[in-house]
């Protein structure tokens, strides 16, 4: 062994080129574009300091604002969870006319951008609307109230799930599903405890991933959700307002509160796929 | 197997009838099912989508198309244009660059890095907008010294391509990691093993096996930075026929209850986002191979 081949401390030795200008770029793109500005948010909340974010969180349309869109994010992700599973399901499984175009439909959410989901929400929900009138009849009223805003975070969240099962259905091997029903299990009583468990961690993945995204979500929200002080104003739109007003501290503490928050989940998406992996092997 | 002889001929019709395979559900359940997530699908995101075409045309095309020449329109149209062509190529760049990295070489903190460069994704676009505004207004450190020399970010150009870039910086990088870690180092090595430089290494060996994986990264890419909102409302301050993009027009237009108008740009918007759904799932079907197996985003 020479000086030459032994270990560089921070990267081995390679034959490939380019690892000074392909880092330098990524380091630098990363710092402008994300890492300098989050730095930025931090810092302002560290200048504004603990005890008076801590006061100007700790106010009531603040903390329901937060509640509102957690909760109602969570009631999305859950309702997701469900018929993204579904969905996966008849999309790895079931072949039928038509079943393409359903495949490319629930992509749809990802490639509509926010503000027309939300305009067209609104207008399809709205007292006067398809749906709006039919459900007003029923004495249901949707657009300006909570449930809008469900409808819209059901929306956007709605490719997570299926998106993260789809795959791992189409791996399964159809052999531990045939054992299961030689001996005798019904196939009801496989699929709750021969598929599902297999399932449980990549739609897990996707539950947490459309959660984050219904916590953070504005564009598809904000039309249909009328925007009532205490009632159904989500936490990114009191942001805007803060921001309006020009008041930076109070924005940036509301922004702090909801990067924890968004920090959190990416922990426990990170957690999820380290259980998942030692559980299954694969996520 | 098939010397196990067959039921007598009489007893079979009404046992096929009742027949399916263990591992299959009931053709019932099957049917229920499907219908399920046909209806949810239809609910829930189809009706949203033909809400948007039927009422740009709801006054009938003539309205629809005068709504889209309206000079203020256009302006908005040439500023999405003119963001996406700034900061797609540049996330673009950014992700090869950083996939080469991460794939082609082995350092510390690697995993680190890949959760820096997924942050995105899970920070809010307001937040993101925010903390735009927080680096770059005019109150900040860098933006006063910049405004001071003539060169505000926020609330003009470079804000709405820097909020644009945070919010699509993963799509790229996303797409060719797991592709490129796939492939491995092997074509590379021998490439550079029989002289070819570095350069041309890239362009004649590893360009070509990441094309298809590339142009489906820039595809959604593209695809969110055109219609981006959150992020961009926090930055653009909303100048009519300077600041407001697309989307942000939408909105404007729709708060002034101009309803044909809104859903027309609104309906442009849609019609973009189903022409890129047709361009990927056509690259899903033809070079699946070539692609990240997990769709995620």
């Amino acid at each position: 062994m020479t000086g030459r081949t032994m270990r560089h401390p921070f990267v081995q030795q390679s034959p490939m080129p380019g690892f000074g200008l392909a880092m330098g770029i990524t380091v630098t793109m990363l710092s402008v574009v994300v890492l300098v500005p989050i730095a930025a948010l931090l810092l302002k909340g560290a200048d504004f300091g603990l005890a008076n974010i801590w006061a100007t969180v700790n106010r009531e349309r603040i903390w329901k604002a937060l509640w509102l869109s957690f909760r109602l994010s969570f009631l999305a992700a859950l309702f997701n969870l469900v018929f993204g599973v579904v969905l996966a399901w008849v999309l790895a499984r079931y072949r039928f006319p038509g079943r393409r175009l359903l495949d490319a439909a629930v992509d749809l959410p990802f490639a509509l951008p926010t503000a027309v989901a939300g305009i067209a929400l609104t207008a399809l929900y709205a007292p006067n609307g398809v749906f709006g009138s039919v459900l007003a009849d029923a004495g249901i009223k949707v657009a300006y109230t909570q449930w809008g805003i469900l409808v819209a975070l059901i929306f956007v969240g709605l490719p997570f799930v299926a998106r993260t099962v789809q795959p791992v259905i189409e791996e399964i091997d159809r052999e531990v599903e045939e054992a299961s029903a030689t001996l005798g299990a019904s196939r009801l009583y496989t699929l709750r405890h021969v598929v599902l468990p297999m399932l449980t961690p990549a739609a897990l993945t996707g539950f947490a991933l459309a959660l984050a995204r219904a916590v953070g979500e504005y564009g598809s929200v904000i039309f249909i959700a009328g925007n009532i002080p205490l009632v159904t104003e989500i936490a990114p739109l009191l942001i805007v307002i803060q921001l309006e007003e020009y008041n930076y501290n109070a924005a940036a503490a509301i922004g702090i509160a909801m990067l924890l928050i968004s920090f959190a989940m990416l922990l426990a998406i990170n957690l999820i796929q380290i259980w998942s992996r030692r559980r299954i092997g694969h996520v | 197997m098939s010397d196990i002889p067959l039921p007598p001929a009489g007893l079979r019709p009404a046992a096929a009838r009742r027949f399916h395979a263990p591992t299959d559900e009931a053709p019932a359940a099957r049917l229920v099912l499907i219908l399920l997530a046909v209806l949810g699908l239809g609910v829930l995101v189809l009706a949203p989508l033909a809400t948007v075409f039927a009422e740009a045309l709801s006054r009938g095309i003539g309205t629809a198309l005068a709504s889209l020449s309206d000079p203020q329109a256009w302006s908005a149209i040439r500023l999405t244009l003119l963001v996406a062509a700034i900061a797609v190529p540049l996330n673009a760049v950014f992700g090869v660059a950083a996939a080469w990295a991460i794939t082609k070489f082995d350092f510390r903190g690697k995993a680190f890095l890949i959760t820096l460069i997924d942050l995105p994704f899970s920070v809010s676009p307001v937040v993101a907008g925010l903390c735009i505004v927080l680096t770059f207004g005019a109150n900040s450190l860098i933006g006063g010294w910049l405004v001071a020399h003539g060169f505000p970010i926020v609330f003009a150009l470079p804000g709405i391509v820097l909020a644009t870039m945070f919010v699509t910086f993963p799509f790229v990088a996303r797409e060719l990691i797991p592709v490129m870690i796939e492939q491995g180092r092997a074509e590379e090595e021998a490439a550079l093993t029989l002289g070819a430089s570095g350069w041309r290494v890239f362009r004649t060996v590893t360009l070509p096996n990441i094309r298809w994986a590339l142009l489906y990264g820039v595809l959604l890419c593209n695809a969110r930075a055109m219609g981006e909102f959150g992020a961009v409302a926090v930055v653009s301050g909303k100048i009519r026929g300077q600041t407001a993009t697309v989307p942000i027009s939408i909105e404007m237009l729709y708060n002034e209850y101009m309803t044909v108008a809104a859903f027309s740009m609104a309906a442009l918007l849609a019609f973009l986002g189903l022409v890129t759904l047709l361009i990927k799932t056509a690259l899903e079907i033809r070079h699946a191979d070539q692609l990240t197996a997990q769709r995620r985003h």
